[in-house]
């Protein structure tokens, strides 16, 4: 054993080195990790990519391409957080090391180009991301996708266009629109709460936020989605681009403080989790960090304050049998597992099978399904095992991402199934048209 | 092409280029294990099959180049780590269980197998794999093979040794045998006992096949609070002294308890000197009976509070707290060295009280967390490795406290193997004679010692690739095999 001296100046940035030596190599977290678990390399494991955090942080490597690959290929679905006895914040940690990684420019093109396109590009001007969408609707509807997918020209193109191209979600006719629109409360009002429409979902799952609203009418919450409000930044925070999320939340916090809401609701994992670590994200913001906290603590997953409330039976019933697929940034990030499937519990007639694995990543991860197309695939695919093993009808979830990754997933498969949030069943179950 | 270059390349050829790890920037994470040592290795290879092993084999005997087994690298003596720039193979690829046989009760794994995924795929017919390392959730068949592990349960059921009926295993020329077999009484020579607990020294096992037990219909898991570690080591030598084998009987002093509190809030009480971890199982009635005795013997004992686990989950949470508590510890500081020393169990106060005084001796904090009912001690010694001088000071305090389980009529170790860091202990219980043996039964499964050298026997961590089987016989203990 040798002594080990490190650095002075910390070549990981943000990263402290309170966080990374909390890991002592234990390897408990092994078996949790969706890329360990596909390649059995401990160079995919989150053990290993704390060594090499470690590594660069003692001055024993560099930020090669190598290393950041390895970093790259981590989906960031924090199991690994979540099974850690020492409790290492490895999100954190990740995350750090990825804005430092970005600043040194040492990410491959494919992450560059998600960066400039989607995170830099679309993301804080969501104007431009519904007109994209927009298009894709457009293509969808004039038929032009089917004369695409009917030429075979998509075979031809390198990489795995053609995959790509059929996991595209099918856009629904409407969009969510924010406004200073007021829901009111059916029967008596609980209290006031604000949703987070975010930048994707009002987009590809509009008619999912309208039934969020309407569930949450049905319990009693007068509900705003106040306008100003935009993406969350959880995105960008995933992929080192800290500055942008760290703008994004002060929007959100300026908006949803100004609200007069008791809580800001969320319909998605991902943006939840950011948002409950916006305290984190911006605690060297002098005239932010005080707001970060409170806005932090006001944030509720949709599934959780449902469940949390007396919750309003739903009458009708739903011969369903469904499965349900933990979102990571729910069930790792957030520690919440029993809300979701206690509310699907909650509906007459519906059968409840549990997959196998059912904690485990999917493969959607945000941009990974762009940055890791091999790796996102293999895990759609794993996880499509495990959903048609179950029998199942429907899918449901609490995350877009997922909901995306899961309904390309089933088309893929060749399968009928469907997937749904859970309150778009929850919604079906209170009769939806009223 | 170099030789080294030209070593790669075959293996590449054996088990295809992305399961050759060879950058040095890749080697850094298979350079440590779950302990306290390091060694980067010239190079790691992951086969998939028997075969690919075996061609594995072929190639390093050809180059004469040590061999290292590795499953999840969750040891806790060093055993996975390769020195001498040694090839490390790893095994975490073959993770399939091939067979289990619910009418004879036994399963065939290969050895990348996780513990608990065996025991949660026997469960799902009634039965049960006994062995439960705390690493359970990771640790890997072939490496409890290895270890000869144990785990809380194997206070009533015994450790990996008992469990383990056969298996296949790759010798150092690449020959393919078996040890053992599905038969429980078999005729000739117990190779299967020489080789479990052989700590990768005598070949790589590449299918095992283990016992499976029935899972008990009734488990009562209690928890009694002590004002200290004095205390609840005294009931649990009443507990055995009523003639009672509880399933597991775990103590956690207060020090782990605070780690293990801080990440999450287990439940259990802050400010308590120690508690102590009592499991049931067997039939009800047995169970309600043995609960009652157990009850009145933890009050008798000082426990200021005796409770019991009411549903599974609660009893999942006391285990976790358990299985957690060692990761916990990096909660507190950066690093931890444990101690695996065994005492007599009727002097295990005595031991933790001597164990105490070293730690206040050299100012350096050590938490308990252990096997009561074996009477194997886990004492912890926190550090950190970035301190100058910290890691010298540990090595000094482990010695002290292994010569201490010595003196009271103990072993060096009750569960992680001699490896790397115990070895040097070893004279402290065997003669050169008793170590000799021990070689001469090395150099009959392994007549180059390719497998793993540096480990277990004391001595420097030269390697001398001419070392012919002869050598070895005459070098005996001492000169390092």
């Amino acid at each position: 054993m040798s002594t080990i001296k490190p650095p002075t100046n910390n070549p990981l940035g943000r990263v402290m080195d309170e966080d990374l030596y909390r890991c002592v190599h234990c390897g408990l977290c092994l078996n949790v990790c969706p890329t360990y678990l596909e390649t059995g390399l401990e160079t995919e494991s989150p053990r290993g990519r704390i060594a090499l955090m470690k590594g660069l942080r003692e001055g024993r490597i560099e930020t090669s391409k190598r290393v950041v690959s390895h970093w790259d290929l981590c989906l960031g679905c924090r199991a690994c957080e979540a099974a850690c006895p020492s409790g290492v914040p490895y999100g954190r940690l990740i995350e750090g090391v990825r804005e430092q990684v970005a600043k040194k420019g040492a990410t491959s093109w494919r992450h560059r180009l998600v960066s400039a396109v989607l995170l830099r590009g679309l993301l804080p001007r969501l104007w431009a991301l519904r007109l994209l969408v927009r298009m894709l609707r457009l293509y969808q509807r004039l038929g032009i996708q089917s004369i695409v997918r009917g030429s075979r020209v998509l075979k031809v193109l390198p990489g795995s266009v053609d995959r790509l191209e059929r996991q595209l979600p099918r856009i629904p006719p409407q969009f969510f629109n924010v406004s200073p629109q007021v829901y009111s409360a059916m029967g008596t009002k609980r209290m006031r709460v604000g949703l987070l429409a975010g930048c994707v979902m009002p987009l590809v799952h509009g008619p999912t936020m309208e039934a969020a609203v309407r569930v949450l009418l049905r319990n009693g919450c007068e509900v705003v989605a106040p306008p100003g409000q935009g993406c969350c930044g959880a995105l960008n925070l995933h992929s080192g681009e800290g500055a942008g999320a760290r703008k994004m939340a002060r929007r959100n916090i300026d908006v949803f403080l100004s609200a007069g809401v008791e809580r800001v609701v969320v319909a998605s994992a991902g943006c939840g989790s950011a948002m409950k670590e916006y305290d984190d994200l911006l605690k060297e913001d002098a005239e932010y960090s005080e707001k970060a906290k409170r806005l932090a603590e006001m944030t509720v997953d949709i599934t959780e304050f449902l469940a949390s409330l007396p919750l309003v039976q739903p009458r009708n019933r739903l011969d369903l049998r469904v499965t349900y697929q933990d979102a990571c940034h729910l069930t790792h990030a957030q520690r919440i597992s029993h809300a979701p499937r206690r509310l699907l519990e909650a509906i007459t007639g519906l059968e409840l099978v549990e997959m196998e694995d059912a904690s485990r990543c999917c493969g959607a991860a945000g941009t990974y399904t762009i940055t890791q197309r091999e790796m996102s695939g293999q895990l759609l695919d794993s996880k499509m095992e495990a959903v048609l093993a179950t029998g199942a009808e429907v899918v449901a979830t609490a995350n877009p991402g997922c909901a995306l990754q899961l309904e390309a997933g089933l088309r893929l498969a060749g399968s009928d199934g469907r997937v749904c949030h859970v309150v778009d069943l929850l919604d079906e179950a209170y009769g939806r048209e009223e | 092409m170099s030789e080294a270059r030209r070593f790669i390349k075959k293996l590449e050829s054996i088990v295809g280029r992305e399961y050759v790890i060879h950058h040095p920037d890749d080697l850094l994470v298979y350079e440590y294990d779950g302990s306290v040592d390091k060694a980067m290795p010239r190079a790691v290879v992951l086969p998939a099959s028997t075969e690919e092993v075996s061609r594995v084999l072929v190639v390093a005997d050809e180059a004469r180049v040590p061999v290292v087994g590795r499953g999840s690298g969750t040891g806790l003596s060093g055993g996975a780590i390769a020195l001498e720039d040694g090839l490390q193979v790893a095994l975490t690829r073959m993770k399939r269980i091939l067979e289990i046989d619910e009418r004879n009760r036994l399963a065939v794994v290969e050895p990348g197998v996780i513990n608990l995924h065996l025991d949660e795929a026997a469960r799902k017919r009634g039965l049960r794999y006994a062995p439960d390392p705390s690493s359970q959730k990771a640790c890997s068949l072939g490496g409890n093979v290895a270890e000869n592990a144990g785990g809380p349960h194997c206070l009533a059921y015994g450790v990996t040794s008992n469990h383990v009926l056969g298996m296949e295993v790759v010798l150092e020329d690449g020959s393919v045998t078996w040890l053992g077999g599905k038969i429980r009484n078999p005729v000739g020579y117990d190779l299967r006992g020489a080789f479990v607990g052989s700590e990768g020294m005598f070949g790589l096992a590449t299918k095992i096949i283990v016992r499976l037990l029935p899972a008990p219909p009734t488990v009562k898991t209690y928890l009694a609070v002590f004002e200290d570690v004095g205390g609840a080591c005294l009931a649990v030598s009443s507990v055995i002294g009523q003639g009672m084998v509880p399933a597991a009987m775990e103590i956690m002093d207060a020090l782990s308890i605070e780690a293990v509190q801080r990440v999450t809030d287990v439940g259990l009480p802050s400010g308590a000197g120690a508690v102590l971890l009592v499991e049931l199982e067997g039939e009800d009635e047995e169970v309600e009976d043995q609960g009652l005795q157990v009850e009145a013997i933890l009050t008798e004992s000082g426990a200021s509070e005796v409770r019991w686990a009411e549903s599974a989950q609660e009893r999942e949470r006391l285990w976790s707290a358990r299985k957690n508590a060692l990761g916990a510890l990096g909660a507190l500081a950066p690093n931890y060295y444990l101690v695996d020393g065994v005492v007599p169990r009727t002097r295990l106060t005595e031991s933790l009280e001597r164990v105490s005084e070293i730690s206040a001796q050299y100012d350096i904090p050590i938490a308990n967390v252990f096997h009561a009912g074996d009477g194997n001690l886990h004492p912890c010694i926190l550090f950190d490795e970035r301190k100058p001088g910290d890691v010298e000071r540990v090595m000094e305090v482990g010695g002290r406290i292994l010569e201490v389980c010595v003196e009271l009529g103990g072993a060096l170790s009750g569960e992680h193997g001699i490896g790397l860091e115990k070895k040097a202990y070893m004279p402290l219980v065997f003669t050169n004679g008793d170590m000799d043996v021990m070689a001469r039964v090395r150099g009959a499964f392994a007549p180059q010692g390719r497998f793993n050298p540096g480990k277990v026997f004391p001595g420097g961590p030269e390697y001398t690739h001419s070392m012919q089987r002869g050598a070895v016989l005459a070098a005996g203990p001492g000169a390092h095999v």
